[in-house]
């Protein structure tokens, strides 16, 4: 750990007891990043993260690229959450350019997040169920997550990469009868995943296997930055949502699951709870959502901000708080845009958890974080 | 004579040769079986480069269910896997590990490149830190176009796979 | 320069939005639906703000918040979280902006542990969102800018305290070893590590005190420029 050398060329000296393993980028259990464990015996001493596997450069490249164009590749990071990454980029630029958004857009909105956070938490459920060992748990997710999918493609006419928030609105209004096909879609959802407890949640070998595990006491959480699920599961309650609403969430009924354990499991059951909520409040933006109007103010060609500005706006995504910090010089691109993304900072808890941990219970700590190594490379 | 010729430094070299000539011998013959018994069990390296392994994994959801083609398997080890699906972009941090990977891998093996990231660069074409495809790493056999391809195109790009490995020799390395 | 153009202004909106007048029947309700709802947005961040000293505070800020002496009525709790830190630190800082939920400070390198040493015990705020740097080459300064929040403190919760710091840029830099130099602040907020590290590498920000100050993202044989400054071009642009 104190060596100067790159963690890739550094040899680590260690005594005979210890041993250094690196785990991933090829290994089912690390994803798109590498972790580096030194073990004695079957506890992990010290544990280095190593990401930056998917560092695309996408904050360069949105320099270079005008306020409209900068849309598509600013969702790749998490393609299965692809409207809320984009929902802090957009409001930045509304407010950067000075555009009011219609309501009826707001309520859009608020629906595509939600049931972008639902289709991202059914995937991160379905890994988390592999990486345990648990294929019901793979194949049931994984499946139903194609409903909410099916939604969003009637949407935006994409399976994940949906591109459909823009600065002033969304880019389509709802397709006909949508209400209804959503509703009742969504209700088949809820009672769907309310059988996840009796065969995942209430399940003996899940409940020994994360119970205790890296615990993270509330102290520690608020210390590290730890964002979203991570913090609420240590008993902190902060949503974006509640606590700073953006669009029109301040009129719907949001409640924020809260858990006081800190531990594996409560982090791996937050994100199933958000899901219920999502669901009550995609119902309760379904019947306050206003019937007809426009859903986009046009903007110029070429959109500017107002000479130098900054702004940074940030959303409750599926994973924790998502910012982005955009600084305008009065140009058509922005002078330099920031994205900061809840997997990069829940990731600074990933060493002080694993240490005096068993080697076996580095995947469910790992996934319970609520991390995707895309996301957090950028 | 052979045994003067033969010793324990060499002996696999020629276990080698052998199998090289038994192999020759059978290639006519046996070919298709051969390549029937491969198309059925592709099996991948559990290794994902980017954001296209989330339609990857939901190629394997029930809904679409790859594994009724016989490919795309649960994940196994490296050293038992003969498919590579190349899930997205290449960094270049990412590109030595991927070599390393593929050369472990025992003959034959086969690589998918996935997503127009993996094909040419796609979005990323003017990063700095991105490769333009990845014909500069690996040798390609199915390019599955996309971003990112929906899993019924995966399926096609692995069929397609399956029926380039019936017209190749049964010794894909020759 | 960003100084002086800096507005507290986030009340100009409507103006710039109006494209070609092509549909006006479908454009009008758009724009002055927004205008009715905006009041609503407001109320919500004055109530908790009224008990705080606000008229103790004005005279100090006068003169140093040049933006401030336009007539634009501040939001009144923001107002009064920057001026307890001008009250505390005098012309060491510089208030740039003070916006609905977000306080922007500027800071000498040379102070900024001190002040944020006060923002966390003075203040509250315990956590940092975000830490990006800017690169100003016609300046020959890069910006590191902190956005520090706060989970403890409920009445602090949609707040942003925006701490801005410049350090000296060189033309050619050596990252860790030119006079590209902050103080960490990672001993005061310990969120900050992997982001410093992340600035470190795309800025060659070297930051003093911090322990691990190694490279993050980048591959391990990264040799060109830190990749986020402005001259470090990307291909074929």
């Amino acid at each position: 750990m104190t060596n100067e050398l790159p963690p890739g060329l550094a040899i680590q000296k260690v005594d005979e007891r210890i041993m250094t393993l690196n785990v991933g980028p090829q290994h089912p259990g690390s994803g798109h990043m590498r972790i580096i464990v030194q073990i004695d015996g079957d506890y992990i001493v010290a544990c280095d993260p190593d990401p930056g596997y998917v560092h695309r450069g996408e904050e360069k490249m949105a320099e270079y690229r005008n306020y409209i164009t900068n849309i598509p590749h600013l969702e790749r990071p998490v393609i299965h959450d692809s409207c809320n990454i984009l929902y802090p980029y957009v409001l930045g630029v509304e407010e950067l350019l000075g555009i009011e958004v219609p309501e009826r857009a707001k309520y859009v909105r608020v629906i595509c997040a939600e049931l972008n956070r639902c289709i991202y938490i059914m995937y991160w459920l379905a890994i988390y169920g592999i990486f345990l060992g648990h294929s019901t748990m793979f194949m049931w997710p994984a499946g139903d997550r194609e409903l909410l999918i099916d939604l969003m493609e009637k949407i935006s006419g994409a399976r994940v990469t949906h591109a459909h928030f823009v600065p002033g609105g969304v880019r389509n209004d709802l397709p006909p009868n949508f209400e209804e096909v959503c509703l009742r879609q969504i209700n088949y959802f809820e009672k769907r995943i309310k059988e996840y407890a009796a065969v995942f949640y209430d399940n003996p070998i899940l409940i020994s296997r994360t119970e205790n595990t890296g615990v993270l006491s509330r102290e520690d959480a608020i210390r590290l930055g730890t964002t979203g699920s991570v913090l609420r599961a240590s008993g902190v309650d902060y949503d974006l949502r509640i606590k700073e609403p953006y669009d029109v969430y301040e009129e719907l009924d949001v409640h924020s699951p809260v858990m006081k354990e800190g531990d594996s499991y409560a982090r791996s059951k937050i994100p199933w709870l958000d899901m219920l909520e999502s669901c009550n409040i995609i119902k309760q933006a379904l019947q306050k959502m206003p019937k007809s109007g426009s859903v986009r103010v046009k903007l110029k060609p070429n959109p500017k901000g107002k000479g130098f500005d900054s702004v940074y706006k940030r959303v409750e995504s599926g994973r924790g708080s998502l910012g982005c910090h955009i600084v305008s010089d009065g140009k058509v691109e922005p002078y330099r845009l920031k994205l900061s993304v809840p997997s990069f900072r829940n990731l600074i808890a990933l060493p002080y958890l694993l240490k005096g941990e068993k080697l076996g219970n580095m995947p469910s700590v790992y996934w319970s974080l609520n991390y995707w190594p895309v996301e957090a490379d950028r | 004579m052979l045994k003067d010729l033969v010793t324990p430094e060499n002996a696999n070299v020629f276990i080698g040769k052998l199998g090289d000539i038994l192999e020759k011998a059978i290639d006519k013959p046996l070919g298709y079986a051969i390549n029937w018994g491969r198309i059925w069990s592709l099996w991948p390296v559990h290794i994902e480069t980017a954001c296209c392994s989330v339609e990857f994994g939901a190629a394997s959801s029930p809904r679409y269910d790859v594994e009724r083609f016989g490919i795309i398997e649960a994940f196994g080890s490296l050293r038992q896997c003969d498919l590579i699906v190349v899930q997205g972009t290449i960094t270049r941090k990412m590109a030595p590990r991927l070599r390393l990977v593929y050369d472990q891998m025992p003959e034959p093996k086969y690589v998918i490149a996935m997503g127009a990231c993996a094909i040419t660069g796609g979005l990323y074409f003017d990063s700095y830190n991105v490769l333009p495809g990845i014909d500069g790493v690996l040798p390609v056999d199915v390019y599955v176009p996309g971003c990112p391809p929906r899993p019924e195109t995966l399926i096609q790009g692995c069929i397609l796979l399956q029926e380039k490995i019936k017209r190749m020799k049964a010794r894909k390395f020759v | 320069m960003s100084t002086d153009t800096k507005q507290v202004i986030a009340e100009e909106k409507p103006a710039e939005a109006k494209p070609a007048e092509a549909k006006p029947t479908e454009e009008k309700p758009a724009e002055e639906k927004p205008a009715e709802e905006k009041p609503v947005a407001k109320p919500v961040a004055k109530p908790v703000a009224k008990p705080v000293a606000k008229p103790v505070a004005k005279p100090v800020a006068k003169s140093w918040v040049k933006p401030v002496a336009k007539p634009i009525e501040l939001p009144a709790f923001e107002k009064s979280i920057s001026d307890k830190v001008v009250e505390k630190f005098g012309d060491k800082i510089q208030v740039e902006f003070v916006k609905e939920n977000r306080v922007g400070i500027k800071v000498d390198k040379e102070n900024i542990h001190d002040v944020a040493e006060f923002i966390r015990d003075g203040l509250n705020y315990d956590h940092v969102e975000s830490v990006s740097g800017v690169d100003y080459p016609q300046d020959k300064e890069i910006e590191v800018v902190y956005h520090i929040g706060s989970y403890s403190d409920s009445s602090l919760a949609k707040q942003l305290l925006v701490l801005a710091t410049r350090a000296v840029r060189e033309e050619n830099p050596i990252p860790g070893k030119d006079a590209t130099k902050l103080p960490t602040l990672r001993d005061i907020f310990y969120s900050v590590e992997f982001h410093e590290r992340e600035v470190f590498e795309m800025f060659g920000v070297y930051f003093t005190g911090h322990p691990d100050n190694r490279r993050l993202l980048l591959p391990e044989d990264w040799a060109d420029l830190p990749p986020l400054r402005k001259d470090f071009a990307i291909k074929g642009r």
